[in-house]
């Protein structure tokens, strides 16, 4: 595998009215070419932010941090996303070597233009493709994420699709540009049980069969058994654990990681009680000082927690949890 | 249920008219059709079934919130009786007070011009069921305590509250006029898994607290394995299994429910790719497929589903299943 892209020192503010508010907070990791990443967390824990700075799809009051250093390694060489300035030159990331598909996808498609007509235009800004070739594409494309009688629903708007068919032609047209890596912004929480398990199986032949990278955002931790490679869990702006689907889901570290799976319910035991993390998690206004969890935290080890900022420790192997449990160096501050 | 049902749908169908011309509507759509279903008092009964399912309809139909076009809901509290379709406009007061309803979008549900201690003191009002403000600020006192809001709470508006908070604002509202009988649709679909497990264990001890019956609608299997004592599956419009939880989870009868359970996304990575997967996607109420309704999707369907639609029958005590083929299918 190649690596794709290094993500390094994220940091990503937000000036508003009521001050600056940290979304990410100096969040590093990386993904291989053909690799599916899990980004796990809660409402507000940064986890959307995260995937769209990647392609700096931030509102204008955004503001990076010095040290964030976003490297994307296409076949022409690595580019730094961070010296990308306008939209010309960030061409060549959004839904050129990128793509995104969305939770709502009736929503992302425009009511008024027919979905053929939206994915022959995103083809013909990111592709030298004549009008004609960008058709045939499309409707190959549809086809191939399982839409029947593709010609037909080519010509089709948004509104004339089912929720299931319309999560389908958002894959199609996310695909077709051949994006390297592909960010699925909770691609299947808007969808029921039965068409998630079929838009999940179609995302795992579609990796295989492109071999892009994948960013999975979702607060499903069953999705994400059933789809990742490996995960990162986040809470409030910062990862808190890092490693293998295995690692994550069987040996949980963080404290918080824990949290999540006592308050998921499962269907392994159905008499087991569902334990809530206690308290809501702080406003992004009032960032707790320390490590970020540490007002909810159920594993508080000493003054530590609501001072020091823990960094990653290694846990096992791929393994790395950021929390003072892990961390050996007592006195580094 | 060796009890009298608490509420009760006897051949209940409700029947939208699809947009027409200046001579009536075209045609109706069956959103419900022909459902029986009883739920004791003090169950927390569990309604699935996929978008489209008509499972909202029916909870609504239970509150007279939607038009019964034929059958009707019995209600049966040992104080008052009610048979739903022809109530009058006073007994419907009266049972506004004692069936009430908690929404999925706890962002959508709650006036954000209003404190939280109007909104929940407003059913008081309308339904005039206190008399002094002095009395009305106690029962909104005491039904907030229960939902584990403080009197500090009472005084802010629903924009400084969390998805969670609001949700137990919402379910106080639902509870101060003192009813017997909640229909919870989606209650905690919009919630993270912390703040759900928080909701879930809310409900539950209320109802024991105040021994209510609860209709808890879901998309969820998780979560309804989880609260509910019973469990009923709807496809487009129809009652394809009627179980105790325990039942329906360990031995579900119907392909469909089968198909539901496998979907459910396995938390060990080791499951994958074991999954049974249903084909296709529910058709249109507006033009359900002759015979079985779920004879488009299921792997199982013969020549007799394609013509014959089935009814519950009983696979065991308090276990009914519609399907033509669950005695050969059971092994």
């Amino acid at each position: 595998m190649s690596r794709l892209i290094d993500v390094e020192n994220l940091t990503l503010q937000f000036d508003t009215d009521e001050g600056r508010i940290t979304a990410v907070d100096d969040v590093s990791f990386s993904l291989e070419a053909g690799e599916v990443m899990g980004l796990v967390g809660e409402s507000g824990s940064g986890k959307s932010v995260t995937a769209k700075s990647l392609m700096k799809l931030n509102p204008r009051n955004a503001v990076y941090g010095p040290d964030t250093k976003i490297t994307l390694h296409l076949d022409d060489g690595p580019v730094d996303v961070m010296s990308l300035q306008n939209d010309r030159e960030m061409k060549v990331v959004r839904g050129g070597a990128i793509s995104l598909i969305f939770q709502e996808p009736m929503a992302s498609f425009a009511p008024a233009i027919s979905i053929g007509d939206q994915m022959v235009e995103q083809l013909l800004i990111h592709t030298d493709f004549s009008k004609v070739q960008a058709r045939e594409l499309s409707v190959e494309m549809l086809d191939r994420v399982g839409i029947s009688d593709a010609s037909t629903r080519f010509g089709q708007y948004a509104f004339e699709l089912s929720g299931g068919m319309r999560q389908r032609a958002m894959i199609a047209m996310a695909l077709s540009t051949k994006p390297k890596l592909l960010i699925a912004d909770e691609p299947t929480t808007a969808l029921d049980v039965t068409i998630q398990a079929q838009v999940i199986d179609l995302m795992k032949d579609l990796v295989s069969e492109f071999g892009m990278g994948i960013i999975f955002i979702t607060h499903d931790l069953g999705v994400i058994a059933q789809t990742a490679d490996k995960v990162a869990v986040m809470y409030l702006g910062r990862l808190v654990e890092q490693g293998t689907v295995r690692d994550v889901i069987r040996r949980p570290a963080h404290p918080y990681t824990r949290g999540l799976l006592a308050a998921l319910p499962t269907l392994d035991d159905i008499d087991a009680p569902l334990t809530p993390i206690p308290g809501d998690i702080p406003s992004p206004l009032e960032r707790p000082a320390g490590c970020v969890y540490n007002t909810r935290c159920q594993e508080v080890i000493g003054a530590r927690c609501a001072t020091q900022v823990p960094a990653f420790s290694q846990v096992d192997n791929e393994h790395m949890a950021a929390c003072h449990l892990y961390d050996n160096n007592e006195g580094t501050a | 249920m060796s009890d009298t049902p608490l509420i009760r749908a006897q051949n209940l169908s409700v029947h939208y008219p699809l947009r027409g011309n200046i001579l009536g509507p075209a045609a109706f759509v069956a959103a419900v059709n022909n459902i029986n279903l009883e739920i004791a008092p003090g169950s927390f009964f569990g309604l699935v079934g996929e978008s489209g399912s008509g499972k909202t309809t029916l909870g609504r139909a239970m509150l007279r919130a939607a038009p019964i076009s034929k059958g009707d809901v019995l209600y049966h509290d040992g104080e008052v009786d009610f048979a739903l379709k022809n109530l009058g406009k006073a007994d419907l007061k009266e049972y506004r007070k004692r069936a009430q309803l908690i929404f999925q979008d706890p962002y959508a549900a709650l006036s954000p011009r209003m404190t939280v201690r109007d909104i929940i003191a407003e059913p008081l009002e309308v339904m005039g069921l206190t008399k002094t403000r002095a009395e009305t600020d106690a029962r909104v006192r005491e039904i907030a305590a229960k939902c584990r809001l403080n009197v500090e709470h009472l005084r802010r508006f629903p924009h400084a509250f969390s998805g969670g908070q609001r949700q137990r604002i919402s379910i106080a509202r639902a509870l101060v006029s003192g009813p017997k009988f909640i229909v919870a649709d989606e209650s905690v679909a919009a919630l993270d898994v912390s703040i759900q497990a928080d909701v879930l264990n809310l409900l539950k001890a209320i109802q024991q607290d105040m021994g209510l019956t609860f209709l808890f609608i879901s998309h969820d299997l998780s979560v309804v394995a989880h609260v509910c004592d019973h469990v009923a599956v709807m496809y487009l419009g129809r009652l394809v299994e009627t179980a105790p939880t325990r039942t329906l989870f360990s031995s579900p009868r119907h392909p469909y429910t089968r198909a539901l359970l496998s979907a459910i996304p396995s938390l060990d990575p080791d499951d994958r790719g074991k999954a049974e997967k249903l084909e296709g996607e529910i058709p249109s109420p507006t033009n359900p497929p002759p015979g079985c309704k779920f004879q488009t999707r299921c792997p199982f369907a013969i020549d007799r589903c394609r013509i014959e639609e089935p009814v519950l029958e009983s696979a065991d005590v308090e276990h009914n299943v519609a399907c033509h083929r669950w005695q050969e299918l059971a092994i």
